[in-house]
């Protein structure tokens, strides 16, 4: 582990320690090679078709048609600048900006939708306003996520707290006909969640993991019992929720592309917009986010210069469950309408994939979120449009992008020094 | 993180000291006139088979009062609550007994058939329930023991149940137990393949485990699904549907008392690897080296050992385990050819089991064998009392949190604390520890 980085405190040996992880290099050659493969040699025929705009935008752009093979090539070629580029860099012992792969990222989506839409039409405006609202509850539940392990404990109750949020949500908008009284039952919902796992983490000292993975398990028990046996008994008062309706920002909802992705959604995500530049803010840059940090790295200086370790865990854990609640309301008051059993399948453990793959950072992990909601709707696009692939393999790629991604681009992600260690006043 | 090293090693000791040391009464001053027998009960209200057992009971308590609020003959009689109690006494009573029996009558014995080769039924489901629970606990568990946490079950399964499916419905010319032994073996290597790409992948690359097996899950059921979905794979020739053929005879794991009983040689296959499982953590080398990996990744590296290696041995062994659970599924328990919901949620069932079994052979043992009559009884529960099986979830869930906290079960039931027997128990686990760490 820490064989990579050699501190020359000893004083003798002040030449500079070179580094150079070629990890990022290989593993964008890898991909870059795969689209000269895919994009030029194995090119299809036609033409790409692409719709730009919705009807309601400020400015119309046209369509955009270009010839599949041509783009493809062109594509291809400047994924391989961009790969040789990263292999420059790190030979000059620098390490590849976070921008150069995103932009080869984009890039490679480019060919590939490219490649893909060969005598078909893909709408851009459709697939990333729904990349944007799959990724909603991902990117809540990494908000979770990075406050509760920044502050020292784990957090794998992401799930239990999004589906008891949904619960919650669901039931308590159908009783009282709101939606906003959903969205606070829904951050009860998450912080109840979060009082279970900070009290057993910190207090009786269980493993975090263990109590986490047993949440879930109590959660999906719990909220599955009273579907069956409440809520399908009476689904007209209990489990029709109303549901929020999308609030288009003046002008700012007009722009192309953008506009109807951005600014054109419901009133959580605007919600999920503040969160995030809360977070990432208050993070790094408030006493808050210094002494959160500070209890998650080293409680005991902490502990030292007087701030309440374990207190203050504990209320980072309770906010970070009403942050997933919150996130879990999306699921019954934004998108789907009421509650089902199970409906988050997964999501809160996607979420948790995207804190680590973000490395804790909550730009990153909301980037990584974006992502995983990305490769989700582009699956459903290509499904309806029909691919030249067998769908399976569509839906397999953004976990296989994953697992690459974080082999060769993170690599040894690190948490936080005392991540899930429980801390005891000697 | 080098520099964090003496804080670290510190940590785990202080951890494991402090939760006997309640301030104020460290139990130094043991009355030596105190009777033989108060210091007997109290060890027995002490033991951690005593905290499980409540901890057990404490749990169907919940489970028994989520039945009754929700049971619409309670909640009719507690509208007149205050002018016959009575009956709403004897409504929450017939619910919740009758929800225990049934779950009872479904996972042990069941008194309303005639005959004990009947009765004695619901028991060989739970057995039959509990056989892919023992071995993916015991993978899961193996991995928590070297600190590597395995929720990729589901996809170890499925590539485990669909390799040893294929060579069980296609090799058409072997014998009886070659034609089976060959499928057993196909499907555990394919497990121990796809649990082995994670820990390779953590030892070169250091890719955390939690995501990337999370990640291989849904690749395999994908990837598996494609191939159940084409043909001259995995899909019953001139079929549509996405499943497989029916396993030919002589690869299907016999039944063990008979055909009237769902259990088979599965369970002692099952036993067989708690066994080696046992033997190869607490008597083998290599379980040693899993173990001190397991303990502190630093100190094992310094001792000479290649940690690198060892964390893909462990996922190579655990998803090994994990596979088998797939070969069980589709050679004992559905033998009709099997689809890509095989794995019936057992990949996450089993990191609960493993909890619950402290990450022990014997004790995952037992817990799987506990989850299986849960799952026995609970479908029985459902079919009769129609109460939703996810109750079995709720209770299951408890019982585990609640074995994790003492304290909590001490603090419900008013037992005294631990204190007295402070000091003799934490020299016992003292010297216990330093024969281990030799």
């Amino acid at each position: 582990m820490s064989s990579q980085t050699l501190h020359p405190s000893a004083g003798v040996a002040l030449e500079r320690t070179v580094v150079k992880n070629w990890k990022g290099p290989i593993a964008l050659s890898i991909f870059a090679a795969l689209s000269v493969l895919l994009f030029g040699v194995f090119a299809r025929p036609g033409t790409s078709h692409f719709r730009l705009s919705t009807s309601t935008d400020f400015v119309q752009l046209p369509q955009l048609d270009v010839p599949t093979t041509l783009t493809g090539w062109i594509l291809a070629i400047v994924t391989v600048l961009l790969a040789a580029w990263s292999v420059w860099i790190v030979s000059q012992s620098r390490r590849v900006p976070l921008w150069l792969t995103i932009g080869f990222a984009i890039v490679f989506m480019a060919g590939f939708l490219t490649w893909v839409a060969a005598d078909a039409l893909i709408p851009i405006p459709g697939l990333l306003i729904g990349a944007v609202s799959l990724s909603v509850p991902l990117i809540f539940g990494a908000m979770s996520g990075v406050i509760s392990e920044r502050s020292g404990v784990i957090n794998i109750a992401i799930e239990g707290q999004l589906l008891f949020g949904a619960f919650a949500s669901a039931v308590v908008a159908s009783m009282t006909g709101s939606p906003w009284a959903g969205l606070v039952a829904a951050m009860v919902a998450g912080t109840l969640v979060s009082f279970a796992l900070a009290a057993f983490a910190i207090k009786y000292i269980v493993d975090q993991i263990i109590v986490g993975v047993v949440l879930n398990v109590l959660v999906s028990g719990l909220t599955g019992f009273l579907y069956s046996k409440v809520l399908t008994e009476n689904p007209g008062f209990l489990n029709t929720p109303p549901r929020f309706d999308r609030i288009d920002i003046p002008i700012l909802g007009q722009i192309p592309i953008i506009g109807p992705v951005l600014f054109d959604q419901t009133i959580i995500v605007y919600f999920m917009y503040i969160v995030v530049a809360g977070v990432a803010y208050a993070l790094f840059r408030t006493r808050w986010g210094l002494r959160t940090r500070s209890v998650g790295e080293h409680p005991q200086a902490a502990d030292t210069v007087g701030i309440k370790v374990n207190l203050r865990r504990f209320w980072n854990v309770s906010l970070a469950g009403a942050i997933a609640g919150f996130g879990g309301a999306y699921f019954t008051l934004g998108s789907v309408g009421s509650f089902t059993k199970d409906m988050t399948a997964g999501a809160g453990f996607i979420a948790l994939a995207a804190v680590i793959f973000g490395r804790w950072d909550p730009i990153r992990a909301m980037l990584a979120g974006l992502l995983f909601g990305f490769a989700t709707n582009l699956q459903s696009v290509l499904g309806i449009i029909g691919s030249p692939v067998p769908s399976q393999f569509m839906l397999m790629l953004p976990y296989v992008v994953t697992i690459f991604a974080v082999a060769g681009l993170v690599g040894q992600s690190r948490p936080p020094a005392n991540d899930g260690k429980p801390y005891i006043k000697s | 993180m080098s520099a964090n090293e003496p804080v670290d090693s510190q940590l785990p000791t202080i951890a494991q000291e402090s939760p006997n040391r309640e301030p104020g009464q460290d139990g130094t001053e043991v009355d030596p006139g105190r009777s033989r027998w108060s210091v007997a009960i109290r060890e027995i209200l002490n033991g951690s088979a005593m905290i499980s057992v409540l901890a057990v009971i404490l749990a169907i308590v919940i489970g028994g009062i989520l039945i009754a609020v929700t049971d619409d003959t309670v909640q009719e009689t507690a509208g007149y609550f205050f002018s016959r109690p009575g009956d709403m006494f004897s409504a929450i009573w017939n619910s919740v007994s009758g929800a225990y029996i049934s779950l009872f009558q479904g996972s042990i014995y069941n008194f309303r058939r005639p005959g004990f080769a009947n009765g004695i039924r619901p028991l060989m489901d739970t057995l039959t329930f509990a056989t892919p629970l023992i071995v993916a606990g015991l993978g899961v568990a193996l991995g928590f023991r070297a600190g590597l946490f395995n929720i990729g079950g589901r996809g170890q399964m499925l590539f485990g149940a669909s390799a040893a499916g294929w060579v069980a419905f296609s090799f058409s010319g072997l014998p009886f137990p070659i034609h089976l032994i060959v499928a057993i073996v196909a499907g555990v290597a394919a497990g121990a393949v796809w649990g082995g790409i994670a820990g390779l992948l953590k030892a070169t690359t250091g890719a955390n485990e939690v995501i990337t097996t999370i990640m291989l899950n849904y690749v395999a059921y994908y990837f598996v699904y494609w191939m159940l979905s084409t043909q001259g794979l995995l899909q019953l020739p001139g079929s549509n549907n996405p499943k497989s053929p029916a396993m030919l005879p002589s690869a299907v794991l016999p039944p063990m008392f008979g055909v009237q009983y769902s259990l088979h040689w599965g369970f002692i296959v099952a036993i067989a690897v708690t066994i080696f499982v046992w033997w190869l953590l607490n008597r083998s080398r290599l379980g040693f080296e899993f173990k001190a990996v397991g303990f502190n990744p630093n100190a094992a590296r310094v001792a000479g050992i290649n940690v690198p290696r060892m964390m893909t041995y462990v996922m190579l062994f655990s998803g090994a385990l994990v596979g088998l659970a797939g070969v069980f599924q589709v050679l004992g328990t559905v033998t009709t050819g099997f689809s890509s919901g095989i794995d019936a949620g057992i990949g996450f069932d089993a990191i609960t089991v493993a909890l619950l079994g402290r990450s022990r052979p014997w004790g995952v043992f037992a817990a799987a064998i506990l989850f299986g009559a849960f799952k026995a009884g609970g479908f029985a529960m459902q079919a009769s009392q129609g109460i939703p099986v996810d109750i079995v979830l709720v209770v299951q869930s408890v019982i585990v949190l609640l074995i994790a906290a003492p304290p909590l079960v001490r603090a419900v039931f008013r037992l005294p604390k631990p204190n007295l027997l402070a000091p003799v128990k934490s020299a016992k686990s003292q010297g216990k520890k330093a024969v281990v760490t030799k």
